[in-house]
């Protein structure tokens, strides 16, 4: 390992675990009550003990998030590619998913529960936050292919499958990620968003309603570690869809490269 | 030589009266007449905004003009360089050159060695594998030039294919494009606002002049002549550079007055 990556990673680490144990230290020291703040220690002990009620939310959860991403993926991509293949459908539809995108979830969600079963709702609200920015970013992507290159294909006669195949796909696929990166991040919120909005009017049982729950019962360790794991699933996501960026792009897009120095 | 017959048979290409006009109002060109030869070296010289880029443009289909016609005898059957190296970066050495063929609807089993040979004839074999990112300027205008030849087009259009590289570069570029030229004996139109260029690498200039593009002069340079460092250092290629900048100066004159 060199020294700079050393230090890559070593501040970051330090930094984390200096934190933490401060953490500790002060609410240990000044003998704060747990449902004030919890020690990090009984935040991870709360975890282990509530895992089957934790681990059943998490997975509710990340399949909402899940599901409504693929659900963004499949709409957002079919949507930009008919969008470039028809113009008019374009400035036609555009105003729409800018109101989607501009009017906040939250303000809907209510709205959503009057129509569809919570669970619906909720995949719902996670899917129209996450699918404008993969719808943008690609039909940005598809409109971006270098012009010579348009010209190269025009000239050796290629047919629009040929174009499209060839050279507008991949010219999108990194902003395709791109989008798909910010739109992961947003699925989650989205989800946990909506869950709160639901769990509210009584029936959900993902990380958000564990969260409402805790603080009307206050049990804040609880709400900690549901916290703890949703920040970790964010986490993951991003790392999930920036290592997929990694291996599709590293061998040709500048975005992936160091500069040589 | 073909080249310097002009009384022979029918042009390769010629343009007659053709014109273009944007819609801005810009006139780019005015009633140009043009014969491409076979097996010249005709290269259109001129400032920018002489409309040099839209004859060539024009004589491979990718811009209609707004007058005149452009007649090839047989078949258009071109190759295209661009001013930018043009590579597809997601794709390796290997795929870009392969990509005209593709097109046609050649595999890449059957196309194998057409690309391996057009890549050698750039001297760039064992390079399939890397990616346009990996490599340096001249290398991967190398890589387009393939690309252009590896269907063996009758005509090589280039559009100031040297202009972004440096001079040492841009030297070894221009003697490798002759010797290769001479091996596979196609029709080049090479446009560049480099007078030395120009004399360097033409059987015939056609110097051009701006604000509405037109055609000031032509010059004809032996192509018998052999081009080497002895050709740049002599007194004829001298003469002829002189001879090619008085031109270039009184078709830019002229533009002013006008």
């Amino acid at each position: 390992m060199t020294r700079e990556n050393l230090e890559d990673y070593l501040f970051p680490t330090l930094m984390l675990v200096i934190a933490v144990l401060a953490w500790e230290a002060y609410v240990r020291l000044d003998h704060v009550p747990s449902f004030l703040l919890p020690a990090p220690s009984e935040v991870i002990v709360t975890l282990i003990k509530d895992w089957s009620t934790l681990g059943a939310s998490l997975l509710v959860t990340l399949t909402t998030t899940f599901e409504a991403l693929l659900a963004a993926i499949v709409g957002g991509v079919s949507l930009a590619l008919i969008f470039h293949l028809w113009r008019p459908l374009e400035r036609a539809f555009f105003p729409f998913a800018v109101v989607m995108q501009v009017t906040p979830v939250i303000s809907v969600a209510p709205l959503l529960l009057v129509y569809m079963s919570s669970g619906a709702a909720v995949l719902v609200c996670a899917f129209l936050v996450a699918f404008f920015p993969i719808l943008s970013n690609t039909a940005l992507g598809l409109a971006s292919a270098d012009h010579n290159l348009l010209d190269l294909f025009e000239l050796y006669g290629a047919s629009p499958w040929q174009q499209l195949r060839l050279l507008r796909l991949p010219s999108a696929l990194p902003y395709f990620l791109g989008g798909l990166r910010i739109g992961g991040g947003l699925a989650l919120v989205g989800a946990i968003v909506a869950e709160i909005a639901a769990g509210s009017a009584g029936a959900g049982s993902g990380l958000a309603y564990r969260i409402v729950e805790s603080g009307f019962r206050l049990e804040i360790p609880r709400m900690f570690a549901a916290l703890f794991l949703i920040s970790i699933t964010g986490i993951l996501i991003f790392l999930f869809f920036t290592g997929l960026s990694w291996l599709l792009l590293h061998r040709w897009h500048d975005s992936m490269r160091s500069r040589e120095r | 030589m073909r080249s310097d017959g002009g009384g022979g048979g029918a042009p390769l290409i010629s343009l007659r009266g053709v014109s273009k006009a944007f819609k801005s109002g810009t006139v780019a060109l005015q009633n140009v007449d043009l014969d491409i030869r076979d097996g010249e070296f005709f290269t259109l010289l001129g400032p920018s905004g002489c409309g040099k880029s839209t004859i060539l443009r024009i004589i491979a289909g990718l811009t209609a003009g707004s007058g005149g016609k452009v007649q090839w005898r047989g078949q258009p059957s071109l190759g295209f360089v661009f001013q930018e190296p043009t590579l597809a970066p997601w794709s390796d050495v290997f795929d870009n050159v392969w990509l005209p063929m593709r097109l046609k609807g050649v595999s890449r089993a059957q196309a194998d060695g057409d690309v391996r040979r057009a890549l050698a004839s750039v001297g760039l074999t064992g390079f399939e594998r890397a990616y346009p990112r990996e490599l340096s300027g001249g290398m991967k205008m190398r890589v387009s030039i393939a690309r252009a030849l590896v269907l063996k087009p009758a005509v090589l259009l280039m559009d100031e294919p040297f202009a972004a590289l440096d001079e040492i570069t841009r030297a070894k570029l221009n003697d490798d494009l002759l010797t290769l030229r001479t091996a596979i004996g196609a029709t080049v139109v090479f446009v560049t606002h480099s007078v030395y260029e120009s004399v360097y690498l033409s059987s015939r200039i056609c110097v051009m002049a701006p604000r509405p593009g037109r055609v000031s002069a032509e010059i004809e340079i032996d192509p018998l002549a052999t081009r080497d460092e002895d050709f740049r250092l002599g007194p004829y290629y001298a003469e002829r550079v002189r001879e090619v900048s008085a031109a270039l100066h009184a078709a830019m004159d002229g533009a002013k007055c006008a």
